[in-house]
């Protein structure tokens, strides 16, 4: 019982040393500095918030690619065995074998940087310039055949102008409306007439080997 | 490759049995069952372990399962990925029962293998729409009031491999990418409040300190709710293949937003549409179109024994079957059973505790006749809702979605106890 009203107590006064009426209530942690923020925050989004400044054209792009990126995702990102694939794909999306990239699916090109930026090459993540995620970016709108230029050259102040084409096609989550989410009783008995075995995992054969024997 | 079609599953079959057979003697015995004119030798002999004494306190400061249990472990399956470094394991459900997974079983995801972090070396930033931007090192995380929650972690990409068809004969890779645990931590809320919250603020962008810098979008309404920051599982430090020393708890919403390693957590006014939330963990429909931000994991079960990876050595007789349950909105109300392909269901009986956004353990103990059974377990969550038949989920779906199949799951046993996975009609 004696503990609380203390606690409020020196919640209150850190508050009047910080000089800040909107301090945490329990006064832990400090406030960031802000070239802590800047080492940290390296996120973009499609509106552009988070780019840095800088610009990098397709000749460029093509020369870093095929130093750090072809030998797993190939010359032109169509992918070395099974590492992804990067470009290619367009009108498979409703098909059998839908081959989701770039310029087939992705909805944004802010992603293509912030994450080529944030997590390649695999194995030396955060290695890259900026100048360089910016010709990078640029070869991969060449790769999938949204610039024709070789000379194109991507910058903070461009960026916005190139929209990737699959945009429209990204809905909200609405699963609840579909059938499946009806609420009723299930059946309990006799619920079908007869029951025949449509398909076996056998015929695949892929579940991996036991390594215990 | 013909010679192979049978081997993984009867390797495993075989293998178990071996070491079924071998333990469960002594109870065979005791009941009669083997009451042989000689007498049980497993009875009769004295053994080691009645005469000489085994190893000191000082041997195991921290135990380990037993040798007999070697088999219990997590497995990967080698042709889903290119690289083991971006991969997936699974959890042996078969092996495990009750509700908690343990955190050495605990099926493993990372996009760029395990970072190895030092807590003292380890940051939590706290920026964008805040009223003061901030950093919190472990040992103020600790100085935090805590909260304890038990919450499935489901891969939305659970049962993925599935929605062609039957693939992998075993729910450890049917059903395996998930795991139950309870968290220690500090509500993510409090975090946020210590912080100070901007009007402004919609969205939380959690950041991982690995080689991926993983990264998703939260709506601010559920990181109010009942998000997590938590460094301890089932009571001990959070394993590094689990994002030691800082994950975010996400309860009920796909696995991957559940970010290992967090480092940050930047508030904004919008989404941030990075690529687990675009290129990834995006369910693409028959026509085209792919739904985005899906987080729930809807309300699925699976029955772990019998299974193909545990198989029905008995014959007849009575016969324990059971399975997990679960659902991202709420709890599991009901789960039904049906060893006849869905023809006639009954319902199981759900043993422990029935927690919010947790694993249920369910059972259904029936006398076996010996024939054939088609077995499948059906559960229906607090909201209402069904899991739905594989049909009735691609007739809505189709089969590129990849994510969220939380369709009912069908095992064929066979007259010789042998068990497959299998779809029917
Ligand atoms: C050692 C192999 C390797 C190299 C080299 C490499 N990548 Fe990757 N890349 C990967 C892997 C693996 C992934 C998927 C990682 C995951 O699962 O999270 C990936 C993913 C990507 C993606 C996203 C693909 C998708 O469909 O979601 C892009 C874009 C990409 N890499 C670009 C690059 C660029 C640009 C470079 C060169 C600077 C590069 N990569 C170098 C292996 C590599």
């Amino acid at each position: 019982m004696l503990k609380f009203p203390k606690a409020v107590a020196i919640a209150v006064a850190a508050s009047l040393l910080c000089g800040s009426a909107i301090a945490g209530k329990y006064n832990l942690g400090r406030e960031a500095l802000k070239e802590e923020v800047a080492a940290w925050d390296i996120d973009v989004r499609p509106d552009g918030q988070g780019l840095p400044e800088g610009q990098g054209t397709v000749a460029q792009g093509e020369e870093i690619w095929a130093e750090k990126c072809a030998a797993c995702h190939g010359d032109f990102g169509e992918g070395v065995d099974r590492w992804p694939v990067i470009a290619g794909g367009v009108d498979t999306l409703a098909g059998d074998d839908p081959v989701k990239t770039v310029g087939s699916y992705w909805p944004y090109l802010s992603t293509v940087w912030d994450y080529v930026n944030r997590a390649m090459p695999f194995s030396e993540a955060r290695s890259l310039e900026p100048d360089e995620v910016y010709a990078l970016t640029a070869y991969i709108l060449y790769i999938n055949d949204l610039v024709d230029d070789e000379d194109y050259e991507l910058s903070k102040k461009n960026f916005l102008e190139k929209p990737l084409p699959n945009e429209a096609n990204f809905i909200e989550d609405d699963r609840l409306e579909s059938p499946v989410f009806k609420v009723a009783e299930p059946c309990m008995k006799d619920c079908k007439a007869d029951v025949k075995i449509t398909g076996r995992a056998r015929i695949l054969d892929v579940t991996p080997e036991t390594d215990d024997d | 490759m013909s010679d192979s079609i049978e081997s993984p599953a009867k390797k495993i079959a075989s293998r178990r049995n071996f070491l079924k057979s071998g333990l469960a003697l002594g109870g065979a015995a005791a009941a009669g069952t083997i009451a042989a004119a000689a007498g049980d030798p497993d009875i009769l002999e004295k053994k080691d372990w009645n005469q000489y004494p085994g190893d000191g306190v000082d041997v195991r400061p921290y135990g380990a399962p037993s040798e007999f249990e070697a088999h219990v472990k997590r497995k990967n399956v080698p042709w889903l990925t290119a690289d083991p470094i971006s991969s997936v394991n699974f959890t042996p459900l078969h092996d495990l029962d009750g509700i908690i997974t343990p955190n050495g079983l605990c099926f493993e995801r990372h996009h760029s293998g395990i970072a190895e972090i030092n807590p003292a070396e380890h940051r939590l930033m706290i920026n964008g729409l805040v009223d003061k931007e901030m950093v919190f090192t472990m040992e103020d995380l600790l100085r935090f009031p805590r909260k304890n929650q038990v919450n499935f972690l489901e891969c939305a990409a659970n049962s993925g491999m599935e929605w062609r068809g039957a693939q992998l004969n075993g729910c450890q890779f049917t059903h395996g990418m998930i795991h139950n645990v309870m968290y220690t931590g500090v509500p993510l809320r409090t975090i946020l409040e210590e912080a100070g919250i901007k009007g402004t603020a919609k969205w939380l962008l959690p950041e991982g300190a690995d080689a991926s810098g993983m990264t998703r979008s939260i709506p601010i309404e559920k990181a109010l709710d009942d998000c997590l920051v938590a460094w301890k599982m089932n009571g001990e430090a959070l394993r590094p293949e689990q994002g030691y020393p800082l994950r975010l708890v996400v309860p009920g919403w796909e696995g991957n937003m559940w970010v290992k390693w967090l480092r940050r957590i930047e508030l904004g006014d919008k989404p941030w549409h990075h690529r687990e939330e675009t290129s990834k963990y995006t369910d693409l429909m028959a026509n085209g179109k792919a739904r985005r931000f899906t987080w729930e994991m809807d309300v699925k079960s699976v029955i772990t024994n019998p299974s193909p990876q545990a198989t029905l050595k008995h014959k007849k007789g009575f016969t324990v079957l059971t399975g997990v349950a679960w659902s991202g909105r709420g709890t599991v109300n009901r789960v039904d059973v049906s060893i006849d392909g869905g023809k006639n269901w009954q319902q199981a009986r759900i043993d422990g505790p029935s927690l919010n956004k947790s694993m249920h353990r369910f059972y259904y103990e029936f006398d076996w006749d010996g024939s054939e059974l088609l077995l499948q377990s059906r559960a229906i969550d607090s909201e209402g809702f069904v899991q739905p038949t594989k049909d009735a989920l691609r007739a809505v779906r189709g089969t590129n979605s990849i994510y969220h199949n939380n369709s009912i799951q069908t095992w064929h046993v066979k007259k010789d106890g042998s068990i497959e996975n299998v779809e029917v009609s």
